[in-house]
C-alpha cells in the first residue's frame, strides 16, 4: 500500500518526451504502403506462375526486386511499430519489455532474411 | 496483462425481484446494478417495475421514482437535472450517459442500467473518479501566463473564442473516458478523452502562455499516444462533443513543433 496524494499517482514519473517521433514514423510508413502495397501485389504476383529460370530473370530486373525491397522493409517496420503498439496496450511489466525485444528481433530477422534471399535472387 | 474477467467478488449475481405496482397499466422494467461495500457481497442486478403513466420522460426520473417510492436504498448521483452538471452519468442500455437527458422513448424493451463502466465503484451506480479528477487538475485546466496581467481583460478576438467552441461545453462527465478501451487498459498512464479534450482547450486557447510546456507534459508514449482513434468517446459525448478530434489536434500540434 502506497500513500500518494491523487494528484502525485495521476502525474506518475512525468512525461516521457517520447512519442511523436513514433508517431510520425507510423503516419509516414502509412503514406508510402498507399503505392507500396498495390506495387508489391501486381509485381509478386506477375512474377509467380513461371520457371525457376524466369521467376529469378524476373526478380533480377531493377524494379521487381526495388518494389520488393522496399515492401519487405516498409511493410515489416510498419507492422512492428504496430506490434509494438498493441503490447504496450495489453502487457505490462518485464512481459511487456521481453515481447518488446522478440517482436523487434523477429522484425529484423525477417528483414535481414528476406533481403538476403532477394539479393541472392536478383544477382 | 490486462485482465479480461471480473475478479471472483465481482460476478455479477441475480438479485431481487421487486412487486409490480398495483393497478398499473403501464409498466416498464428495469433492471438496475447494486453494490453495497458494507454487506460483502457480490454486485447483483434489481429488478424493478415503474408505472410509466406517472413517471417523468427521461431515464433520471425513473431511478428519482424507484428511490422515492419503491427502494430507498437504491444509490446514485444526480443534481441538475438538464445535462449541465454531468453528476448523474451512466451506463443506460449499454452507453454512457447523462439519465436525466436520456429519453426512455430511446430505449427498446428492458432499460439496463450500471454504473460507468471500468471504474472502482463506491455503490450501487457511483463510480469513484478521484483518479479522473486527479487527471484533469494534472492538465493544468486553468489560463497560465507570463506576462503582468492587464489593467482590464485578457482580450480575445472573435475567431479565437470561437475555436473553444465544442471544447469549452464538456461537464466532465467521463462517459468518453470510461467507454475508451485504451482508458481501461491504461488509464493509470494514460489522460483519456476528457482529460486531453481539456488539455486542448488551454493549448488552443489564444490568450495562454504556456503553450509549449502544456505540449510538453502530454508528449508521451502514454498519456497522450494512447489514443487509437477509437472513436467511441464521440459516440458516446452526451453533449456531442469529440474529445477525439481534440486529441488530433494536439497530435498535430506535437508533429508541427518537431518535423
Amino acid at each position: 500500500m502506497q500513500f500518494l496524494t491523487d494528484r502525485k499517482r495521476a502525474q506518475g514519473l512525468g512525461a516521457g518526451r517520447s512519442g511523436t517521433h513514433h508517431h510520425w514514423q507510423m503516419l509516414v510508413s502509412s503514406i508510402l504502403l498507399v503505392p507500396l502495397v498495390p506495387l508489391f501485389i501486381f509485381t509478386f504476383g506477375y512474377g509467380l506462375g513461371g520457371t525457376y529460370e524466369e521467376v529469378l530473370a524476373y526478380f533480377s530486373r531493377p524494379f521487381p526486386a526495388i518494389v520488393m525491397g522496399l515492401s519487405l522493409i516498409v511493410i515489416t517496420l510498419h507492422v512492428m511499430r504496430e506490434a509494438h503498439e498493441a503490447i504496450e496496450d495489453y502487457m505490462h511489466g518485464a512481459t511487456e519489455k521481453l515481447a518488446l525485444v522478440s517482436v523487434s528481433g523477429l522484425a529484423y530477422t525477417l528483414i535481414a532474411a528476406g533481403l538476403f534471399a532477394l539479393v541472392k535472387l536478383a544477382l | 496483462m490486462v485482465q479480461f474477467s471480473l475478479p471472483k467478488n465481482s460476478k455479477i449475481t441475480t438479485g431481487k425481484t421487486w412487486p409490480k405496482p398495483d393497478g398499473a397499466a403501464n409498466v416498464r422494467k428495469f433492471k438496475i446494478y447494486r453494490w453495497n461495500p458494507d454487506d460483502g457481497q457480490n454486485p447483483r442486478v434489481d429488478t424493478y417495475f415503474v408505472d410509466m403513466d406517472s413517471c417523468g420522460p427521461m431515464v433520471l426520473d425513473a431511478l428519482i421514482k424507484i428511490k422515492n417510492e419503491i427502494d430507498p436504498t437504491l444509490t446514485f448521483r444526480r443534481s441538475c437535472r438538464e445535462g449541465i452538471c454531468g453528476s448523474c452519468a451512466m451506463n443506460i442500455d449499454g452507453i454512457n450517459t447523462l439519465a436525466c437527458i436520456y429519453g426512455m422513448d430511446e430505449i427498446k424493451g428492458d432499460v439496463a442500467i450500471y454504473p460507468l463502466p471500468h471504474m472502482p465503484v463506491v455503490k450501487d451506480l457511483i463510480p469513484d473518479l478521484t483518479h479522473f479528477y486527479a487527471q484533469h487538475a494534472s492538465i493544468m485546466p486553468w489560463l497560465e501566463t507570463k506576462t503582468n496581467r492587464p489593467a482590464k481583460e485578457w482580450k480575445q478576438s472573435i475567431e479565437d473564442r470561437k475555436k473553444l467552441d465544442g471544447l469549452y461545453e464538456c461537464v466532465m462527465c467521463a462517459s468518453c473516458s470510461t467507454s475508451c478501451p485504451s482508458y481501461w487498459w491504461n488509464g493509470d498512464r494514460y489522460l483519456g478523452p476528457a482529460a486531453l479534450l481539456h488539455a486542448y482547450r488551454w493549448i488552443i486557447d489564444s490568450r495562454d502562455e504556456a503553450t509549449g510546456e502544456r505540449l510538453d507534459q502530454l508528449e508521451d508514449p502514454f498519456k497522450l499516444y494512447r489514443c487509437h482513434t477509437i472513436m467511441n468517446c464521440a459516440k458516446t459525448c452526451p453533449k456531442g462533443l469529440n474529445p477525439a478530434k481534440a486529441i488530433a489536434h494536439i497530435k498535430k500540434m506535437m508533429v508541427e513543433r518537431t518535423v
